[in-house]
């Protein structure tokens, strides 16, 4: 079933009404503010407005060495924590030209693939519990809790892990974590097919996804919307095959992309992320060199020559890139975040015209925003 | 009308299926941990809050104040004095103050440490009134912990 | 015998505010425990043994709080909302027949009786919101409204159908005529209408619209959006809605059984009586609960799309045949 459009002809009713969905808000997941210029239940303008937890992450980086700012990394979204810390480290390494050993390489992309299921699963949970189903977060918050057990069995976090350090790890993982993740990729698989059986069939959930939100390739394009909510809409952009790094050309896995680019597209393409992560667990873990976790040569006290230097990711809500410029000193003269949620929100304006609230709530939920992300 | 009836019987269909995924998982047993009566066994790297290492041999702290740790920390959080005894040839850490309202957990002071003199703690439980509480006087505590 | 008709009937009332009381608090322990076990992790256990309590610390905590009338609220429609959803359906509970000797009431138009109460308790949501001079409880009390009077419609149409069948509106009648092993119940009753499981189906999703429950309570959990039509009550005022909520889907969960299932009557033909119509009632009690905890919720006009569209069509289509069938076999 199509949403309602609103029929009443342009100029007969102009009493809007401005509605805030306030920064406290159980549907916004975080302080994000939006300001809805409502006609009856139409939105006609929403208007976000962030800033409510902006940290100076990036004016931080100004003030500290390279190491210092690495804890700041894992918080800037602290559910992809460890994709966000890549890129940082892995900018570092490209400036520095520092030689990272093949073993920590395997190593990174496990930890970050198991961080982005435990990512997914959030966005799941999360998602359905904004559609009124409360049962799916608790099934994914379980399986959430072992990944976050193995991480926490070699880094000692459990969410804001700073596991890589210059040139490597901080240190090795050991059998109990091979085998835990050989265990969860396991149980995983017919996990996925219970949310699949239990939410991806179910005809209500279909009712309220289908065909709601509608964002095209070119909105996509114009906001710079990356990661699930452009391949959601038709578009196969990945940095890990766009733009390689770290030892992701040595794997087989798929792109998962859906053309339709409604709610029910993006959601969609995160479950197939998850079991693509899942393939990718695998052959990482059968592949795994030996050898050392750190390069042997790192200098204590890292000073970047002067340059511009960037690095990009696919982190689990998009695109996420450092850019450092330095000028040869021990602390940079700016690092610049561009993260994904910023330009993702920013098609919210556009795509949530003339949509009903409830609905539009839902597309938000499906562009899985973080704010700490938009504000950084 | 073929394609309401068939949306009509499949949409059923996923209704009973999920309702049958949750009768099966209705009588599997839980998985939470009824926590104030039972807890969780603490993985051996967990990230508590530092603590000073005795050395067995002399009973003291192995901590010389070499101030790598405070001068690696991003959130400034450590402060260590020390002074050298007499008779020994260098210095003993006197005072070794952790403000934990700041500190991350990003274990650079750990990693930097050359003789391994601090570690991870593990005590997790540590809800309090006061601020107070959170500025650790690590020294004194090895030294309660020592009688 | 005329002494004590009036003190029989004293204390069957008593009865049944004490079974609604029973219901509203137990119900929720059951809703929490079952919700707790649907989702892997034990439910209230902290207070008395199994949390068997709870609901009793639950009752404490509402009653101890301040009652609180918003200004310029309409004082007494605010103070009479919560009485008058909670009134009937404690009087439709007068004429269930727990067992055949067990009714309060025997009444001859029982069944219009349940239902005209019924009616009732929508507009006694729509007085609560509006006396709450809040524009979200008005907005949400008008969907409530309008999502209530869409699903009486085909549940009606289903009624008339069981009707037609049974040829009597006295509960107790309606019952007695399903005696036997649970072949004789009105559910398999193919022969009068090959519809029947359809019927009951659809009567099932309406009890489940017209008490708000999930996956139909878009109105009540606005709470996503903002809040819903009992915002303004505070302590027992909600509390008195929630015991409400509760009540409808007990005797929602009586009628399915005395309409569908065969009341008091056993499966197997042998000791009919109280314990049968309460293992089923509650048996569909916690059909409920499953099924809120499983499915999300409908979007609003999906909802109102299901009812005009689908439901009323399928209920008419079920009701003609019933019609037909009775006209060509009597004949």
């Amino acid at each position: 079933m199509i949403a309602p459009q609103a029929i009443c002809p342009e100029g007969t009713r102009n009493e809007t009404f401005v509605l805030n969905l306030g920064p406290q808000h159980p549907a916004t997941h975080g302080v994000l503010r939006v300001k809805l210029t409502m006609d009856g239940e139409y939105i006609t303008r929403a208007e976000p407005v962030v800033g409510y937890i902006h940290r100076m992450q990036e004016k931080m980086a100004e003030n500290r060495t390279y190491a210092r700012f690495l804890p700041n990394t894992s918080r800037i979204d602290y559910l992809s924590a460890m994709a966000y810390t890549h890129a940082f480290v892995a900018a570092v390494e490209r400036a520095a030209r520092i030689e990272v050993p093949a073993r920590a390489e395997y190593i990174r992309v496990v930890t970050s693939e198991l961080n982005r299921i435990s990512s997914h699963l959030v966005w799941f949970g999360a998602f359905l519990l904004d559609l009124g189903g409360f049962t799916p977060l608790l099934y994914a918050f379980d399986d959430r809790e072992r990944i976050l057990d193995l991480l926490e069995g070699i880094s000692g976090s459990r969410l804001t892990y700073c596991y890589y350090r210059f040139g490597g790890l901080c240190n090795d993982i050991d059998e109990d974590f091979i085998k835990g993740t050989h265990d969860f990729v396991a149980r995983m698989r017919p996990r996925l097919k219970m949310y699949r059986t239990l939410v991806t069939d179910n005809i209500i959930l279909r009712k309220r996804l289908i065909g709601i939100g509608p964002i095209s390739q070119e909105m996509c394009r114009r906001y710079g919307a990356t990661g699930p909510v452009i391949r959601g809409s038709g578009v196969a952009y990945d940095v890990r095959k766009a733009e390689p790094y770290s030892v992701y050309p040595e794997f087989n896995f798929d792109v998962p992309v859906f053309p339709e680019g409604d709610s029910m597209a993006r959601y969609l393409v995160r479950m197939a992320e998850m079991e693509q992560s899942l393939r990718i667990i695998e052959q990482a873990l059968d592949k795994l060199p030996g050898g050392p976790v750190m390069a042997s040569n790192v200098p204590r006290v890292l000073k970047l020559p002067a340059g511009d230097y960037c690095c990009a990711v696919e982190a689990a809500r998009g695109r996420f890139a450092v850019r450092i410029i330095s000028d040869n000193k021990e602390i940079p003269y700016r690092v610049k975040l561009r993260t994904p949620s910023f330009s993702n929100l920013s098609l919210f304006e556009e795509a949530s015209q003339g949509m009903m609230l409830p609905d539009a709530l839902a597309l938000m939920g499906s562009l899985d925003l973080v704010i700490p992300d938009i504000d950084r | 009308m073929n394609r309401l009836l068939k949306e009509i019987s499949q949409g059923c269909y996923s209704l009973i299926t999920g309702l049958r995924v949750t009768i099966a998982e209705f009588f599997k047993p839980s998985v939470t941990v009824p926590y104030p009566h039972q807890s969780l066994k603490m993985p051996a790297r967990f990230r508590g809050h530092i603590e000073l290492v005795r050395d067995p041999v002399t009973g003291k702290a192995v901590c010389f104040a070499c101030k790598l740790c405070e001068r690696s920390c991003p959130s400034d959080c450590i402060t260590v004095e020390g002074a050298k005894l007499d008779g020994d040839k260098r210095k003993s850490v006197t005072r070794y103050v952790l403000d934990f309202t700041k500190c991350s957990l990003c274990g650079s002071c750990v990693e930097v440490c050359k003789s391994n003199a601090i570690r991870f703690g593990r005590d997790y439980n540590l809800a309090s009134t006061r601020k107070e509480d959170f500025i650790l006087d690590l020294f004194k505590r090895l030294e309660v912990e020592a009688k | 015998m005329s002494l004590a008709e009036p003190l029989r009937l004293l204390l069957f009332l008593l009865c049944v505010m004490a079974f609604v009381g029973f219901n509203a608090a137990y119900l929720v322990w059951v809703e929490r425990k079952g919700a707790g076990r649907i989702q892997r992790r034990p439910g209230p256990t902290e207070v008395g043994y199994a949390g068997l309590l709870q609901p009793m610390a639950d009752g404490i905590k509402l009653l101890t709080k301040q009652l609180i009338v918003p200004p310029g609220a309409d004082a007494t429609l605010f103070r009479l909302a919560p009485v008058m959803v909670l009134a009937p359906a404690m009087m439709s509970l007068a004429v269930i027949p727990f067992s055949e000797t067990l009714v309060a009431r025997n009444i001859n138009v029982g069944l219009v009786m349940v239902f005209a109460f019924g009616s009732i308790n929508v507009m006694a949501i729509m007085l609560g919101g509006w006396a709450s001079r809040n524009k979200y409880a008005i907005i949400s009390a008008a969907r409530i409204v309008s999502q209530d009077v869409a699903y009486e419609i085909p549940m009606l149409l289903v009624v008339i159908t069981v009707l037609m069948i049974t040829g009597t509106m006295n509960l107790n009648d309606i019952v007695r005529q399903q005696a036997g092993g649970f072949w004789h119940w009105n559910l398999f009753k193919l022969a009068a209408n090959p519809l029947m499981p359809v019927t009951f189906v659809i009567f099932y999703v309406c009890m489940l619209a017209e008490t708000n429950r999930a996956p139909f309570d878009m109105a009540e959990a606005e709470s996503e959006l903002v809040a819903g039509a009992f915002t303004e009550y505070a302590g027992m005022g909600f509390g008195v809605f929630f015991m409400a909520e509760y009540a409808n889907i007990v005797v929602g969960c009586a009628i399915a059984t005395i309409l569908f299932l065969g009341g008091w009557q056993s499966p197997i033909g042998l000791f009919p009586g109280l314990f049968w119509f309460l293992l089923k009632m509650y048996l569909l009690c916690f059909s409920v609960v499953w099924v809120r905890w499983t499915f999300p919720r409908t979007q609003f006009y999906g909802l109102l799309n299901l009812s005009w569209k689908i439901l009323i069509p399928v209920s008419l289509a079920t009701l003609m045949l019933s019609a037909v069938l009775i006209k060509v076999v009597k004949l």
